[in-house]
């Protein structure tokens, strides 16, 4: 789950790691009250959406008077950003972070992330602060610090030591460093964590460190066991069709194409949209019903797919191992007649309980395209879109 | 031996892995230790029941929340085998685990997987038994569930057979790696090529491409899932992500076919692909 700037701000300002001042303004009034309480200029106007490079896009802005915040906020909220991860269409923006403005004396990058192939967490730091970070690590690797920790054994001062010496650090601030070091990864592991990242982390004229940028990542997973940060979650960042799906926790992604496809299982489910593009089609979603849906999911899946109005075909693959065939047709009969089918509908099973499932469709009486294998379905249904 | 093998799924599958001729002699449920499911005595926890039964595998469906220790009970009682099928543990508790069980007697196999099947011998896991063919040649790993299943039928009706299949899991962190698999098809006398089935997210395709390149010599079949998955959007599983430009299917591909397999990009066309690999056609 991703959250705001100003949420992780909030967070970080909680566990100990200095942040400018600020606050979240949904309108141009509440952006005067905050910059008043800052008590001086430049203040900062950056727009809160679930999307990296903001700056580029317009979204970070300087202002050096009050009516200068209020025509920033006025401007920024309401407008649609765009920026390299938000796509062509942007992102709407409701609401701005502001906050004073900070003398820079240098820029830097700081994270946490899990590693994969060591199962250790990783900090990284590099003096390549601003920039995007995998921009870093492609061109210039060996700007990037690395610090690798055993969670069993948690952090100690020579992790911290490893990234300040690495950092060219002036020995005044080693240890305001550690300690912010400490606290992230500590903020990481309290809060079940899938990235935290300040980028910037600056040194301030008056040689303070401070989280000029915040971002935080959680891991779905655990999210179980962190009530208080399910309040974070923003409907506004998510698509409707997707926060429906998750109702019924289904893993649907609503994508660009028009073909429909609704599958168990995550690997045959990425498989079956390839094998849409391989005919010539472009899958309009991934929905994985899962391994162990009831005929309630699969019929909800199925309504979903129905209601997408860019949809003008649907391909059902199942390989019934625990979902068996006979309940999968259940629910795409039920589904079917509750919402009525009005695009073509191609469906393929195989596995357990295959032929009592052929049997429910045929007698359902609906007008279903059988398909009698993988490649037959998929080159069914793009050429019935198409 | 089942850990939570009084509950839903738990049961259903105890019964499956019987029927397939696998002989579970334990159950472990805490707080139901003393009754029996279909005649399987169920203890309380794992010692007890390695010590009464000599329990030596063990097959998890514990719920997310406490299938970490679940894994470690298991590790700490002596168990040589852990095959985790539960989904949705949380990342953190999965590096605890594969830290805490470097260096000890036990192999995990997934968690997030559908197990491990000798086809006509044994499966301790949830996949669908009867389409699997018996007796080889094939050893089949892969990061996926029901496209394993897939793949499998595909091989079979063929008339490719399997030595023996491994789902390692679709999760960030997993016990077994597509190395470790690899290196043990490469060692088994039975086993006369392999297919390996990956996915987005990770680098450990990659990884296993560079191992390959040294040290496998029997041919391979691979497959990765998610050649139109969009980035920074997790697919289902929870290590199926592509994040910062890096774990995309294309960078596997090209890695995987650097060292030699052959990577088929038709999922529809797969046993065919096998089948001229293989040396059926």
């Amino acid at each position: 789950m991703k959250i705001h700037e100003y949420q992780a701000k909030e967070l970080f300002r909680k566990n100990g790691i200095p942040v400018p001042e600020g606050g979240v303004a949904f309108n141009s009034d509440e952006a005067l009250r905050i910059a008043e309480g800052l008590g001086g200029f430049p203040v900062v106007v950056k727009a809160q959406i679930h999307a990296g490079g903001r700056g580029k896009g317009g979204g970070v802005r300087l202002a050096k008077s009050m009516d200068e915040v209020r025509n920033l906020s006025n401007e920024m909220i309401g407008m649609k950003l765009i920026t390299h991860q938000t796509g062509p269409e942007g992102k709407q923006v409701k609401k701005v972070l502001v906050e004073q403005g900070l003398g820079i004396l240098k820029e830097l990058y700081l994270g946490v992330i899990p590693d994969r192939s060591t199962a250790n967490l990783v900090l990284m730091a590099s003096e390549a602060g601003g920039m995007d970070i995998e921009t870093v690590a492609a061109q210039t690797p060996e700007k990037i610090i690395k610090a690798f920790i055993n969670p069993l054994a948690g952090i100690h001062s020579y992790h911290c030591r490893r990234i300040a010496y690495g950092l060219h650090f002036s020995s005044s601030l080693i240890k305001p460093l550690s300690d912010m070091l400490t606290r992230l990864y500590r903020l990481f592991v309290d809060y079940d964590c899938s990235l935290v990242e300040i980028n910037p982390l600056v040194i301030t004229r008056d040689d303070r460190l401070m989280a000029l940028d915040a971002k935080i990542n959680f891991d779905d997973n655990a999210l179980f066991r962190h009530p208080d940060i399910d309040g974070y979650r923003d409907l506004d960042e998510e698509d409707p069709l997707e926060i429906e799906a998750s109702r019924f926790n289904l893993n649907y992604i609503n994508l660009d194409g028009n073909i429909g496809n609704m599958v168990n299982g995550a690997g045959l489910a990425m498989a079956t949209m390839d094998l849409i593009k391989l005919a010539g089609g472009e899958p309009a979603n991934f929905l994985d019903v899962g391994g162990g849906a009831s005929a309630e999911m699969v019929e909800n899946g199925f309504r979903i797919i129905l209601t997408d109005q860019k949809v003008k075909g649907v391909l059902i693959n199942i390989f019934g191992g625990i979902l068996r065939c006979d309940v999968l047709a259940e629910g795409v009969v039920q589904a079917a007649r509750k919402t009525g089918i009005t695009v073509p509908v191609v469906v393929r099973m195989e596995g357990t309980n295959v032929e009592a499932g052929r049997k429910i469709l045929s007698d359902s009486g609906l007008d279903l395209i059988t398909a009698i294998d993988l490649k037959d379905a998929a080159k069914k249904v793009a050429e019935l879109v198409s | 031996m089942v850990q939570g093998i009084t509950g839903r799924e738990g049961q259903f599958h105890t019964r499956q892995c019987i029927a397939y001729g696998t002989k579970v002699v334990a159950g472990v449920t805490p707080g139901k230790g003393g009754q029996e499911m279909d005649g399987i005595p169920v203890f309380n926890t794992v010692q007890e029941a390695v010590d009464r039964t000599g329990a030596d595998c063990s097959l998890i469906f514990v719920p997310p929340a406490y299938a970490a220790e679940a894994v470690m009970e298991s590790a700490d009682c002596g168990v040589r085998i852990v095959v985790a099928i539960t989904e949705g543990i949380p990342v953190l508790d999965m590096m605890k685990v594969k830290n805490y069980l470097k260096g000890k007697p036990v192999r995990l196999i997934g968690p997030n997987c559908p197990g491990i099947i000798t086809p006509g011998e044994c499966k301790v896991g949830i996949m669908p038994g009867p389409i699997h063919k018996p007796g080889g040649p094939i050893g089949v790993i892969s990061r996926s569930g029901t496209l394993t299943y897939e793949v499998v039928h595909q091989l079979t009706k063929k008339g490719i057979g399997q030595t023996t299949c491994i789902g390692i899991g679709g999760d960030p962190i997993n016990g077994t790696t597509f190395i470790e698999c690899l290196d043990a098809f490469e060692n088994d006398p039975a086993t006369k090529g392999m297919v390996m089935v990956g996915e987005i997210g990770g680098s450990s395709e990659e990884d296993a491409s560079a191992f390959i390149e040294k040290h496998v010599t029997k041919p391979i079949v691979g497959f990765i899932a998610g050649l139109t998955a969009p980035p920074g959007r997790r697919m289902g599983h929870a290590g199926a992500i592509i994040s910062g430009g890096s774990g995309t299917a294309k960078a596997k591909i090209v890695a995987m076919e650097k060292s030699g397999i052959h990577v088929c990009r038709d999922l529809g066309a797969f046993g065919a692909f096998c089948a001229k690999v293989f040396g059926y056609a």
